[in-house]
């Protein structure tokens, strides 16, 4: 047996022996495997850190790959895993049926989230998506009783297909014009691929399908929807896993597969980047259902993540995995408060936070955190994401003088963003009627999870330098062409 | 450790302490809010007796690798330019906190808040590293508008929230840029402002590249201070916001602008800076006439006071367009000195509306009578704001007016025409409106402050005193760093051509 496979393997019968455990289980302690789901998935993260693969290794032969960037990501997908499915648990008395199968579900999609991480062969990003993309539309619509979950369901179905049906025409062009489906093998042919009309046009619907797992524009219109509808610890695991999983295949194919291509993309990229960015940030600004208004902040979010890829250099890259990583704690947390306050609340509205600074004082640090981050203000983690961002944005502004444009363009998308995110901070402390004043129980695990999250904020906004070295080691094997060795100056 | 590093940790400490103090503990609260703040307040008089005049290098320096791969550390230090500043900060932070005691509601989530901007403040002026004066000064900044926004009065108060974030944030963001930027070109890969000098005084940047970076400087440092025509924010901003913020801001993070201009704009982009020296000439004049001619017409106190702190930047602001010893020596003491007066007219403001419950001038008059220790404190800080010999302000601006002379005439005369014209104009308007003439029966019940609600008002004049007699004190430490902000910023040496690689400013 190949030993790099191991995670996913172990991933895989940790799902499996929960599916057979349920049945042996009495309906009132169903609950209880969810949190054995998260400390499986927990023991797999630790074990993670401990083991130390050859940072070449490979399986199928070389269609999946275990470099320092899979690593990095695999690490990222398992602490998103344990997240989620303690969200899930905190949530699993509004399920009707099947409390143990959502948190298998979780655990099927974060295995193909692990398998999208060291893809390296177009069948296996194909096969990668659509175990994550088939799961999800299962979670979605995980409370069926709920009409808007069924909603969220079926949208995302329909726009899922969609893409997916994108995806693989893509490949299949892909395949037909250079007859290999490999990154290295095509990489070695772009050079004279790059006048190819139809292997171009199948490198964009891949991108399309790409964009529409991480909701940027014009692939965002099932963004807020879903986001809305779907069961809390699912609209989580969307946010941050999903995403994520868009943008290491997007780098992947990029920069290890089409390295040539990516720098005549550069303006479409910078033109995505910065539609998304304002697109998220304006809608977002009238939102009041908590959930929704989070749905058009990670459009905009990713709208930063692209900021990172159109620098084209390793700096980029390496600032989109600080970027992601502080926004794994910063969105886990604001989500694990979502599902808590809004236990025995219809509906996700702003106002059900009134009050909250008394009614639980760490759910309303915990959010306040999170929201603060994510407006970019220090000393937390989005902010120094977002100065490597634009930091290495401007770098290229040398050679590419419409990134100062994009800069801009991003500059007024923060500027926007203080608005409603200090908005949510403003109800949490300053609502004037708060609607009930009993304090809230959070559950031990649920309550670790927040420390934890509201620790990592912290440590990626005060003490970044070590994450930013393994965020930089990570994206070694990635190699932009177009970065000059020094910085052009005028 | 740096003294620096107590001084700015000082209040972060109590700001962990109020957070987790219980809400009900008002009085715990307070005290750890003033005994933080006073700490710092000593330890920073403390640290400027120590400070060694003479030397341009700084001094109680403490550096701390924080991201090496990009050269980023927490590096704090004083030099002759900023260790006034850091003192003035200081000082005007426990002043700022005395006052707060007009917060009545929400205690705690307003000390925590404060403290975090006084501790921002104060490392943004300690900060010898770029990435880490931007930090701080954003840490000061964002509490500024929660705390005008929730605390603030007036009925104008969430659109001079709106207002005042959104200028200051593209101010803030603008500058950014120019700082990123600025570091790029450079190719030093390190924020350390001190190797920066030095690795682009060795290798010049390009015109080209100055050209590119210093509007995004000037103008981001410039709505940061409220340079006219972007000073709008700043009036009702001050106005609405409450009385420890407004000192806060006013005397001391607005200054922030002026520091970086100073330190990094003009030294490290001279050939850019030249070409930009008349417009900053005309707009400082912008400031001293057309706001001083605004704060004419106010009928409100502290409408007065914010265009009047605003129409001071001009003159600050004309003393660095001079690019002479004298007219930066002269900048930076009014940085100080109007960081001292700013301070004390809005927390003798603040005091008043929490006395009378308006700032209708016109509700008011011969408060003296009632309030002789406020009101003489009112005409003190008049007079100091009209230049009066014996406030610090006097010996700045003076300086100032030499210096900008020689390059400057007819701008120095209209200065000189709205700093002494104007500015006595509405000063002693106010003074007459507040202090003098007859009491209205309804005043008939104030009663002068109290022994502890004098404290902050007496430390804010003793300092405008001392430095107003005592001027040495402060040029002497400042001449050094400001012979060397000359040099470099009147260097005529053509810089190396290199090859343009880009359409951009061609």
């Amino acid at each position: 047996m190949n030993s790099s496979l191991i995670l996913e393997i172990a991933v895989t019968i940790l799902a499996l022996a929960l599916l057979l455990a349920d049945l042996w289980t009495p309906r009132n302690l169903k609950r209880y495997l969810g949190y054995a789901a998260a400390a499986g998935t927990g023991l797999i993260l630790l074990g993670s850190f401990a083991w130390n693969p050859d940072p070449g290794s490979s399986a199928f032969d070389t269609m999946y790959v275990l470099d320092p960037l899979a690593l990095y990501f695999k690490r990222f997908f398992l602490f998103a895993g344990v997240a989620v499915l303690l969200i899930g648990v905190e949530f699993s008395d509004r399920f009707v049926t099947g409390v143990t199968e959502f948190s298998v579900l979780v655990l099927f999609a974060l295995c193909g989230m692990l398998f999208a991480a060291s893809a390296n062969d177009f069948i296996l990003v194909f096969v990668s998506l659509e175990l994550i993309t088939v799961t999800f539309y299962v979670l979605n619509s995980f409370q069926r009783t709920r009409l808007v979950s069924l909603e969220a369901g079926v949208k995302y179905l329909i726009l899922g297909a969609l893409s997916t049906a994108f995806t693989v025409y893509g490949i299949a062009l892909i395949f037909g014009t250079t007859g290999h489906t490999n990154f290295q093998q095509i990489a070695a042919l772009t050079g004279n691929m790059t006048n190819k009309p139809v292997f171009i046009l199948g490198l964009l619907m891949v991108l399309a399908g790409l964009g529409f797992k991480i909701a940027a524009f014009p692939f965002q219109m099932w963004a807020p929807d879903v986001y809305q509808g779907s069961p809390t610890p699912a609209t989580a695991f969307l946010a941050v896993g999903s995403k994520a999983a868009g943008i290491v295949l997007l780098l992947r194919v990029l920069f290890i597969a089409v390295p040539a291509v990516a720098v005549d993309w550069t303006k479409l990229l910078m033109v995505m980047s910065g539609i998304t960015i304002l697109y998220g940030n304006l809608c977002a600004l009238p939102q009041r259902n908590l959930k929704r208004l989070l749905g058009y902040s990670s459009i905009a979010q990713a709208g930063y993540l692209l900021l990172g890829v159109t620098a084209m250099s390793a700096a980029g890259n390496s600032s989109v995995l600080f970027y992601l990583t502080g926004y794994l704690f910063t969105v886990l947390a604001a989500f694990m408060v979502i599902a808590i306050v809004t236990r025995g609340v219809d509906g996700e509205d702003v106002s059900a936070l009134a009050g909250l600074h008394q009614r639980s004082p760490l759910l309303a640090t915990a959010l306040t955190l999170s929201m603060v981050s994510l407006a970019g203000i220090p000393p937390l983690a989005g902010f120094f994401g977002k100065f490597l961002l634009l930091k290495s944005v401007l770098e290229r502004g040398a050679i590419q003088p419409a990134c100062y444009w994009l800069v801009g363009v991003a500059l007024v998308g923060i500027v926007i963003s203080f608005y409603y995110y200090l908005g949510v901070v403003r109800a949490i402390f300053w609502s004037e009627n708060s609607g009930s004043n009993e304090r809230i129980s959070i559950s031990w695990p649920s309550r670790a999870v927040l420390l934890v999250c509201i620790g990592g904020m912290l440590y990626l906004g005060l003490m970044p330098n070590r994450v930013v070295n393994a965020s930089v080691q990570a994206v070694q094997v990635l190699k932009p062409t177009s970065m000059p060795r020094a910085v052009v100056r005028f | 450790m740096s003294p620096l590093t107590y001084i700015l940790g000082w209040p972060l400490l109590g700001a962990a302490l109020v957070a987790l103090t219980p809400r009900n503990y008002r009085f715990v609260i307070r005290t750890v809010a003033l005994f933080t703040t006073l700490v710092s307040m000593l330890l920073a008089v403390k640290m400027f007796v120590q400070f060694q005049t003479g030397i341009a290098t700084p001094q109680f320096v403490q550096k701390v690798p924080w991201v090496e791969s990009l050269g980023i550390s927490y590096y704090v230090g004083v030099d002759g330019l900023n260790v006034g500043l850091v003192l003035m900060g200081a000082i005007v932070a426990f002043a700022a906190t005395c006052m707060s005691w007009e917060i009545k509601t929400r205690e705690k989530e307003f000390y925590f808040l404060l403290l975090t901007m006084i501790s921002g403040i104060l490392g943004a002026f300690a900060s010898l590293d770029i990435f880490f004066l931007y930090f701080f000064h954003e840490l000061a900044l964002i509490p500024t508008f929660i705390m005008i926004g929730v605390w603030g009065r007036g009925e104008e108060k969430n659109y001079a929230t709106f207002q005042i974030t959104l200028y200051l944030t593209i101010g803030a963001l603008l500058a950014l840029v120019g700082l990123i930027v600025l570091y790029i070109q450079s190719g030093a890969q390190t924020f350390d402002m001190l190797e920066l000098t030095r690795h682009i005084q060795a290798n010049p940047l390009s015109v080209n590249a100055q050209n590119l970076i210093f509007p995004f400087l000037l103008f981001g440092f410039g709505i940061l201070v409220s340079l006219w025509p972007f000073h709008t924010w700043a009036p009702l901003g001050y106005g609405s916001a409450p009385t420890p913020t407004a000192m806060l801001h006013a005397g001391v993070l607005k200054k922030f602008g002026l520091y970086g201009l100073l330190r990094l704009a003009f030294p490290l982009l001279p050939d850019a800076a030249h070409g930009w020296l008349n417009i900053i000439a005309i707009l400082c004049l912008g400031n001293i006439l057309y706001v001083g001619l605004v704060a004419i017409r106010q009928k409100q106190l502290h409408m007065l006071i914010g265009n009047s702190s605003v129409a001071h930047m001009g003159f600050i602001f004309l003393g660095l367009a001079s690019l002479n010893l004298v007219g930066v020596t002269g900048a930076v003491v009014i940085m100080v000195a109007h960081g001292f007066l700013a301070a004390l007219s809005f927390g003798l403001g603040g005091y008043l509306f929490q006395a009378t419950g308006t700032f209708e001038m016109k509700e008011w008059g011969g408060l003296m009578k009632k309030m002789p220790f406020i009101g003489a404190a009112f005409v003190m800080a008049a007079m100091a704001g009209c230049g009066l010999p014996g406030f610090a302000n006097f010996v700045g601006e003076v300086m100032v007016f030499f210096a900008a002379w020689k390059t400057f005439p007819v701008a120095t005369i209209f200065a000189l025409w709205g700093g002494l014209v104007i500015g006595a104009v509405y000063m002693l308007r106010a003074v007459r409106a507040v202090a003098h003439g007859p009491l209205p029966g309804k005043w008939a019940e104030l009663t002068d402050a109290g022994l502890w609600r004098k404290v902050p008002f007496i430390i804010l004049l003793g300092s405008l005193i001392i430095f107003g007699c005592v001027p040495r004190l402060l040029t002497d430490k400042i001449r050094p760093n400001a012979e060397e902000i000359v040099k470099m910023a009147t260097r005529t040496a053509a810089p190396k051509i290199e090859p343009v690689t880009v359409g951009l400013g061609k």
